[in-house]
């Protein structure tokens, strides 16, 4: 099979845009890293989040609503079409507050973010200690939880089985899938581009570097500079668990295993995914602050990835001018944000150019002051 | 032949001799032998279900590798009975699928 | 809480922690030795202090008798020792996170001394999860820590020596056997015998083995050899057991208890947790540690001893914790260059000798290909119930590796960490990608090495605010 395009990055971005583009009955091929490579896909925390985000970038919070109301019909049908379960919920989703004072601080934080957006109704509320107990039937909060937000839109899945069901919907629509493809050069060749990968070539009418953290090096070959830099961030996950949390909030959830997740921290320490037992145990102090049971639980594992961080902090989603077949894409909040790639990225990717929404995300808004 | 005790003791523990509570149920045991050792000698064969299928397990390796002894013991819940002495009063419940989160 | 430094830290107080101990101790080091068991042995003396005073030692063997010495040399030679002291996490630097009587406790040290010994090689197969369903060694535990025997006689299935010592040592305690299927492949010895001539300077214990072997087939019991497939049934627990041969012949028979034991491997998730470089050992069917000639690991100040440096048996145990307790007392100027060259050179011809027999016994007791290939209804995944049909029907959708399959199946993500599931995923892998074991790789290793209360850990971080 000779690929329409070929994408470049097997975690939760590129492997959604490429079961989209499989959908549209593009010939995709995506080729996938090795086991052992920095990979986000795999130390995703999982949620589907709106509540808090945006701050500056109201286009960023535009996206991640569009998403979020394409979440479900997605979830329908890659569940319909693969047999996986995502776990996928939108009982919405809370942030705990620990004492008055970050209470009062998370009201006005969201109220900002709200005038920010200046239209609408609210979908967020503060919750007392009284009102949130009454949410949380099962759990015995600690004395030092004064309340929590709660965002309606708020939800969770299990990226794993996100990125399980993706792989799985491409090679259904006739796609396919290399893993330890690990691309090291690309070379423009007329319209096409050709893909070096050690002794192999591969030659593609259109790309799509969705590769995380080891992107920019490819993006330079095609004439796009993609600042980013690595954020680390460690989670814990316990023992199954009956069901006690039925909704998730932003360090904490339970998942539709049983298991809690706990996370994340987020430092600049370079390519390092180690994990420090510090990280540990602050992450474990707050959780049995918030709920004082979890002592008696058991941590299982614990894990550090490494966000892909652009300097704002929002995604890229660039179109390269001089090799117009060729896009870049990247972000962090992949598994929010996935619903996004299937549909409207992917489809404009098929038709040949990015639509106007996505263009705040284009990398040359780095190149710029930002005074403006 | 199935309430049969798979394994058995082969000297009575005399002075050593200390009683533990499985699931509420006194057993007799020998002071500083492991919870796991005591688990294989109860009629029942098992020493907890799983928390996915509830399937029967009981200790399997004995070393700490394959986390099959899994008990509650004095009110701490997945401990490795293998890697536990039995002491004078221990209580050990059997855990039954998935633990549940108590205060 | 922090339980303090040492130029040292041990893991494991089996026959080479004890000997690094004592070594160590010896030569000035200041050394603490953290252990899971409540007294010193490791597994192949394990329970030997309360043995020791009883008549049961007798039965148990000479080898296991030689354990009462060494545990006493061990108590009075200086070290800290620290029992039922579980170790879930350790960094470099270093920084030892170990559990006792459920509080957490961090230890520093200068150097680490890996003593983690080996597990018994996983053997999946059709019911290995039923209750009645033990490895050998467990049930040599049991024997030797609660005097305890199957009620009923045994079925044993496996190859090496050790289901021959635990048949020897069940029979001498009055115990009875049901059976022996031996996995043994056909032509084992003749490949075995290669190696004689370096086997040779271990005669006496080629003899000694074949002479259990002979004092079992006296006994009367049924010996099936070359035994290929097993399977285990039973409402709740086992009942029933099915075997089938090279041959094509096979059995189901009433079965209580069934011990089971192919092997034993090192354990590598300490020194993988620490990033230590791991090899393949094609002899020996596992994973084994990158070391130097004093037993040094990639990670400088990091050694590793006994049979978790790779397959060695009990004699191999001392001289490897010597080696290593040498090293660091010349690094740590308590010992001349020199001098420690001399004491090597002693130790590694011990060594040398002590390994003599292992090519020979590495081939005659190779495991049998179907352990690495269990049927598809087998749970490989014991923790979170995943079978070989998923991870093979998963293995070929693109031949991802061991960590992309634990990512989408849950293998390996129970609380053992992969102990029991890992070589066998990497050879299902392997198989179904058709590529070597090594080049497939294994799961990444990750803290905890145990489980550890979320209230364990956020004392940790109680105890750093209020400092």
């Amino acid at each position: 099979m000779q690929p329409d395009i070929v994408v470049i990055g097997g975690g939760t971005v590129g492997s959604a845009i490429a079961y989209g583009l499989a959908r549209r009955r593009q010939k995709v091929l995506l080729l996938d890293g090795d086991d052992g490579d920095f990979r986000a896909a795999r130390a995703n925390f999982g949620l589907v989040w709106l509540q808090g985000k945006g701050v500056g970038m109201p286009a960023y919070q535009a996206l991640t609503r569009q998403s979020i109301s394409l979440w479900g019909s997605f979830r329908d049908e890659i569940e319909r079409e693969t047999g996986t379960r995502l776990h996928y919920e939108q009982n919405g989703g809370l942030s705990f507050c620990l004492g008055e004072e970050a209470f009062e601080k998370r009201s006005m934080d969201l109220l900002r973010l709200h005038n920010q957006r200046g239209e609408g109704e609210p979908d967020w509320e503060m919750l007392d200690r009284q009102a949130l107990q009454r949410l949380l039937p099962k759990v015995e909060l600690g004395p030092d939880v004064a309340g929590a937000s709660f965002g309606r839109r708020d939800g969770h899945a299990n990226p794993l089985r996100l990125l399980s069901a993706l792989h799985a919907g491409i090679l259904r629509h006739g796609g396919r899938i290399r893993h330890r493809a690990h691309v090291e050069h690309i070379e423009p060749v007329g319209s096409d581009f050709r893909l070096f990968l050690g002794r192999e070539t591969l030659v593609a009418p259109r790309i799509v570097i969705a590769a995380g953290l080891g992107s920019p090096e490819l993006a330079r070959q095609i004439g796009l500079e993609v600042p980013l830099r690595p954020a680390r961030g460690q989670v814990l996950v316990t023992e199954r668990l009956a069901p006690f949390l039925p909704l998730p909030a932003s360090g904490l959830r339970q998942t539709g295993e049983g298991t809690v997740m706990i996370g994340a921290t987020k430092d600049y320490i370079g390519f390092d995914t180690s994990t420090t037992a510090e990280a540990a145990a602050r992450l474990s102090h707050k959780t049995v602050r918030l709920v004082p049971s979890l002592a008696h639980v058991r941590l299982v594992r614990h894990w550090a990835g490494l966000r892909i961080m652009t300097p704002d902090s929002y995604p890229i989603y660039s179109q390269s001018e001089s090799h117009p077949g060729a896009f870049v894409t990247l972000c962090h909040s992949a598994v929010t944000l996935a619903a996004l790639h299937v549909e409207t990225l992917a489809e404009a990717i098929a038709a040949g150019s990015l639509p106007e929404s996505l263009s705040p995300f284009h990398e040359r808004r780095f190149d710029v002051p930002q005074a403006a | 032949m199935k309430d049969a005790s798979m394994f058995h003791k082969l000297h009575d523990p005399g002075l050593s001799a200390v009683t533990v509570y499985i699931d509420g149920q006194a057993v007799a045991a020998e002071a500083g032998e492991s919870v796991a050792a005591v688990l294989l000698r109860q009629p029942a064969g098992w020493s907890r279900t799983t928390p996915i299928s509830e399937s029967p397990r009981a200790p399997y390796c004995m070393m700490g590798v394959c986390f099959e002894c899994l008990v509650e013991i004095d009110g701490k819940g997945s401990v490795q009975g293998c890697l536990t002495p039995v002491r004078e009063g221990m209580s050990i419940i059997r855990h039954m699928g998935v633990r549940r989160l108590s205060a | 809480m922090n339980g303090g430094h040492s130029d040292v830290l041990i893991v494991g107080a089996g026959p080479a922690g004890m000997a690094a101990a004592v070594s160590a101790a010896g030569l000035g080091l200041s050394v603490r030795v953290i252990d899971d068991q409540v007294a010193p042995g490791g597994q192949i003396w394990r329970g030997i202090e309360a043995v020791a005073a009883s008549p049961r030692l007798a039965r148990l063997g000479d080898a296991y008798g030689e354990g009462v010495s060494r545990a006493a040399a061990f108590r009075v030679c200086g070290a800290l020792y620290e029992p039922q002291s579980q170790l879930w996490q350790i960094e470099p630097g270093f920084r030892a996170f170990v559990t006792r009587d459920g509080e957490a406790r961090v230890f520093t040290a200068t150097a680490v001394i890996l003593a983690t010994g080996a597990q018994e090689r996983p053997v999946p197969f059709p019911g290995w999860t039923l209750p009645g369903v033990l490895t050998a060694g467990a049930a040599q535990i049991l024997l030797k820590t609660a005097d305890q025997v199957p009620e009923k006689p045994v079925w044993i299935a496996g190859c090496g020596p050790l289901p021959l010592l635990y048949m020897t040592q069940l029979l001498a305690a009055g115990g009875s056997i049901a059976g022996f299927l031996d996995t043994t492949p056909r032509g084992r010895m003749g490949a075995a015998l290669r190696h004689l001539p370096g086997g040779l300077r271990r005669l006496g214990d080629l003899v000694k083995g074949l002479s259990w072997s002979r004092a079992l087939q006296r006994q009367g019991f049924p010996i099936i050899r070359q035994v290929t497939e097993l399977r285990a049934e039973g409402e709740g627990r086992l009942q029933r057991l099915s075997y089938r041969t090279a041959n094509g012949r096979g059995d189901s028979v009433p079965a209580e208890v069934l011990l089971v034991h192919e092997g034993i491997v090192p354990n590598i998730h300490a020194p993988l947790a620490l990033g230590c470089d791991i090899r393949w050992h094609e002899g020996q069917h596992c994973y084994v540690p990158v070391l130097d000639e004093w037993g040094e690991a990639s990670q400088a100040n990091v050694f590793i001893v006994g049979d978790g440096a790779g397959i060695g048996g009990m004699e191999a145990c001392e001289p490897r914790g010597r080696l290593a307790a040498l090293r660091l007392a010349a690094r740590m100027q308590k010992l001349g260059e020199a001098a420690a060259d001399a004491a090597a050179r002693k130790e590694r011809a011990a060594l040398s000798r002590a390994l003599a027999l292992r090519p020979l016994l590495d081939t005659l007791y190779a495991p049998r290909p179907q352990v690495f290939a269990p049927a598809d209804e087998t749970l490989v995944c014991r923790c979170e119930e995943v079978t070989a049909g998923e991870l093979r029907s998963r293995a070929v959708q693109g031949q991802p590796g061991p960590n992309q399959i634990k990512a989408f199946t849950r293998a390996g993500m129970g609380p053992c960490q992969g102990r029991q599931c890992g070589y066998t995923v990497a050879h299902i892998l392997a198989a179904a990608q058709n590529r070597s074991v090594e080049d497939v790789g294994f799961y990444r290793i990750r803290p905890p090495l145990k489980p550890v209360t979320l209230g364990e850990l956020a004392s940790l971080d109680e105890q750093e605010t209020a400092a």
